[in-house]
């Protein structure tokens, strides 16, 4: 199978030919993770710019380390976006940068639609490494990734996405990526946390974990974000955890093993419990490792490769 | 004498109008003089001499010939951000008079969202100064609370004795009820309407677009449709409260046309105005990031253009406007977050009313021009423009069934934030006429 994309913006734009193109080459890299000497020449003499807009480590450090198993050249800019704000704009930054002769670009902007931006303005392959509450494709893909590993495939499979779902980029993308693959897909948090007529995207949304416990394959917990109390969406941590938490307990009514996964960074005690974090079915670390490979071969891919590698 | 394209069709500028001057074979659509059929006009000195049939063969001035152009009163847009001063190089008097000129329009109001802001005498004043002798009447708009803070009011009685035609903090929501009800009734003893920018800021900080199905897929923050509709019906009770008169500006949401049209129903001296982009796109145009689709009030639903339309054609909303809003092309050209609101109007107007309204048989002519060159003026209590002997000729002139592709490089806005630049339109600004003055459109 040829891979169409020339940029990966979201799961929303990528085909579902591409996405499983991306997951089984995926798998081929995934292998050589696990080789002494883990350092392809795939991209050797492509030039990958990391352009981080907004603070990031695992997904920053997961790039780097995929561009650097393939041999690519690596540049990296990272500022904080206020700064960014008053002096030059994104577009003079990027073809400046891009003047200099570069290749791919890997961005994560505050701004949803950032990627696309630099799409429209630049010749380089343009990576979505996150972009505001939209889309963090190569997360997803990742999730999905870990998904087939565990569960064999994720046609058929019930994926609930708990917690915080507004302007999450994991969620959406999560929903984007699994709908095209078969899965059936439940949102689960508190009702001001999940955001206006998602059930169009063709997802059930619940209120109530305990219902949704019996019925999935898999719960994608995600990271709540803290400031959200300060906005007045929930009211209190304690209140959360009680009623949304993913415990032990909770757990028992599961009819069938449950993988437990999470996006990153947890917040242990609040969305998740540590027992259930560093539980059996939990596949968290995983993912990380996972995220590597996955990104491989995203990379990989939109240099041109094709999907067998030696 | 030959019927000629005259030598005065030249765009760019304003030109005077020769001493006599014969328009011929125009359709001429005046609701307020009752004419609605092809007949001829002598404009002498600026001034209609003659409206009937005239023959040419016998005429001793220029003579234009308009065979299939639809000739109308003069059109006002009473919504326009000039930006002078404070922000002149995004527009500026000059510039902004031009492109409505170009666009068909012979009156604009600008709004106060200047800096400094339309708070006092001396800005409506420089305004005045500076838009003086140009073809386009300028109106300024006068803000309620010094400095659009929504603090204190404005001296409103010496900013209308200045020549305010109305007052609003656009931009701005009044958020407190006990200011907005003041500004009601104290503009009330001038008999001005008080334009209301409608929206509750404490649901729309950060707000992108429209909240809805679209920002939950493309993850931007929303502007809820209620924020809009609650500051309508707060406005609608203190309207009705206070027994001033009230305008709605830019009504963009389904709920809000119903408030509207319930509240004239019970007698409340309450108007609004639409906008071509709120009548023409929805929030489906914000897939894929063009920054020329974030304006607020945002693009709305299906649903909500579809009242939007049926509140034009039963006479809930009074006018059509623009909200040109020039922006400068590095800030457009920007993150959507980033991006500031609004997008120019004045030389897509014409062409989209009649594309979208016109021929898809929402409304006729006639209707058009009682949104476009009627009621702006009965709204602001200024004399409606006709077309009868003796008064100064202020016209509007376009061509209904001409095809035209919108060319940014023909803007004469400084500006080109527009989401409708590659358009097909039907229906063409041709010329303007007003003071003496002639302007041929170059679109």
């Amino acid at each position: 199978m040829t891979f169409q994309s020339e940029h990966l913006l979201g799961l929303d734009d990528t085909s579902a030919e591409d996405i499983v193109t991306i997951l089984d080459t995926a798998r081929s890299f995934r292998e050589v993770l696990d080789r002494p000497i883990k350092r392809l020449p795939t991209l050797q003499g492509k030039t990958v710019v990391n352009l981080f807009y907004e603070p990031s480590t695992r997904t920053r450090i997961s790039f780097e380390l995929a561009e650097k198993r393939l041999s690519a050249d690596i540049v990296n800019f990272s500022a904080s976006t206020s700064s960014v704000k008053k002096g030059e704009t994104l577009i003079d930054t990027v073809k400046n940068i891009e003047a200099m002769k570069i290749d791919m670009v890997v961005v994560r902007h505050i701004s949803p639609g950032a990627p696309h931006l630099l799409a429209r303005v630049l010749d380089a392959n343009i990576v979505n490494a996150g972009d505001g509450g939209h889309e963090h494709p190569t997360q997803a893909l990742l999730d999905m990734f870990t998904m087939r590993q565990k569960l064999g495939s994720i046609e058929g499979k019930t994926v609930a996405l708990v917690g915080d779902i507004s302007h999450s980029r994991v969620a959406m993308s999560n929903i984007y990526g699994l709908k095209k693959l078969g899965a059936r897909v439940l949102v689960c948090g508190p009702s001001t946390l999940i955001p206006r007529e998602i059930e169009k995207l063709g997802v059930e949304v619940y209120h109530n974990i305990d219902e949704i416990i019996p019925q999935v394959d898999v719960l994608n917990i995600l990271r709540l974000q803290l400031e959200r109390q300060r906005q007045g969406l929930f009211p209190s941590l304690r209140e959360y955890h009680n009623y949304f938490g993913i415990t032990r307990e909770r757990l028992e009514d599961a009819t069938r093993p449950i993988l437990i996964m999470h996006p990153g960074p947890m917040n242990r005690g609040i969305e998740i419990s540590s027992s259930v974090a560093d539980s059996e079915h939990s596949v968290i670390l995983e993912q990380v490792t996972n995220g590597v490979a996955v990104r491989m071969a995203v990379l990989y891919l939109l240099a041109g490769g094709r999907s067998e590698i030696n | 004498m030959k019927l000629t394209k005259n030598v005065i069709i030249t765009g760019k500028a304003y030109e005077k109008l020769p001493a006599k001057i014969l328009l011929k074979n125009g359709r001429i659509i005046d609701v307020e003089g009752k004419i609605n059929e092809q007949r001829d006009i002598v404009i002498e000195a600026g001034k209609i001499s003659e409206v009937g049939k005239v023959d040419s063969n016998n005429f001793s001035g220029q003579v234009l010939d308009l065979e299939g152009k639809i000739i109308t009163p003069g059109w006002m847009d009473m919504h326009v951000h000039l930006r002078e001063p404070g922000s002149e190089g995004k527009e500026t008097i000059a510039s902004g008079s031009l492109a409505a000129a170009n666009g068909g329009f012979t009156a604009v109001c600008c709004m106060p969202n200047t800096n400094p802001a339309i708070d006092s005498q001396e800005i409506i004043q420089y305004i005045k100064d500076r838009s003086k002798g140009t073809l386009v009447n300028v109106y300024p708009i006068g803000a309620i609370t010094k400095k659009r803070e929504g603090k204190e009011l404005t001296e409103i009685l010496e900013l209308v004795e200045q020549g305010a035609v109305a007052i609003s903090d656009d931009g701005n929501p009044v958020m407190s009820a006990e200011l907005m009800r003041r500004a009601l009734e104290y503009s009330k003893m001038v008999d001005i309407p008080v334009i209301g920018h409608e929206e509750d800021s404490t649901m729309t900080e950060d707000g992108d677009m429209h909240e809805g199905f679209v920002s939950t897929c493309l993850g931007l923050h929303g502007i809820p449709a209620v924020a809009e509709e609650i500051m309508i019906s707060r406005d609608i009770k203190l309207a009705e409260y206070t027994g001033a008169r009230f305008h709605v500006a830019h009504i963009s949401t389904r709920n809000s046309v119903e408030l509207v049209r319930q509240a004239k129903a019970r007698g409340i001296h309450v108007t609004a105005e639409a906008t071509p982009h709120h009548f023409t796109l929805t929030d489906e145009a914000v897939r894929g990031f063009d920054t020329n689709t974030k304006m607020n009030p945002p693009l709305r639903t299906e649903e909500d253009r579809q009242a939007i339309l049926e509140g034009l054609r039963d006479g809930t909303i009074d006018v059509v406007v623009t909200d040109h809003a020039p922006h400068a092309f590095e800030e457009k050209e920007a993150e959507y977050i980033f991006a500031p609101f609004g997008i120019i109007g004045l030389e897509t107007a014409l062409g989209l009313a009649i594309s979208q309204l016109v021929d898809k048989g929402v409304i006729d002519f006639e209707h058009l021009v009682g949104l476009l060159a009627v009621q702006p003026y009965r709204i602001l209590n200024l004399p409606v423009p006709v077309i009868k002997k003796g008064v100064m000729a202020n016209l509007t002139i376009f061509s209904p069934e001409e095809v035209w592709t919108v060319n940014k490089d023909k803007f004469l806005s400084k500006s080109s934030n527009s989401p409708f630049v590659g358009w097909k339109l039907k229906g063409k600004p041709f010329a303007v006429i007003n003071n003496n003055q002639i302007f041929a459109s170059n679109l």
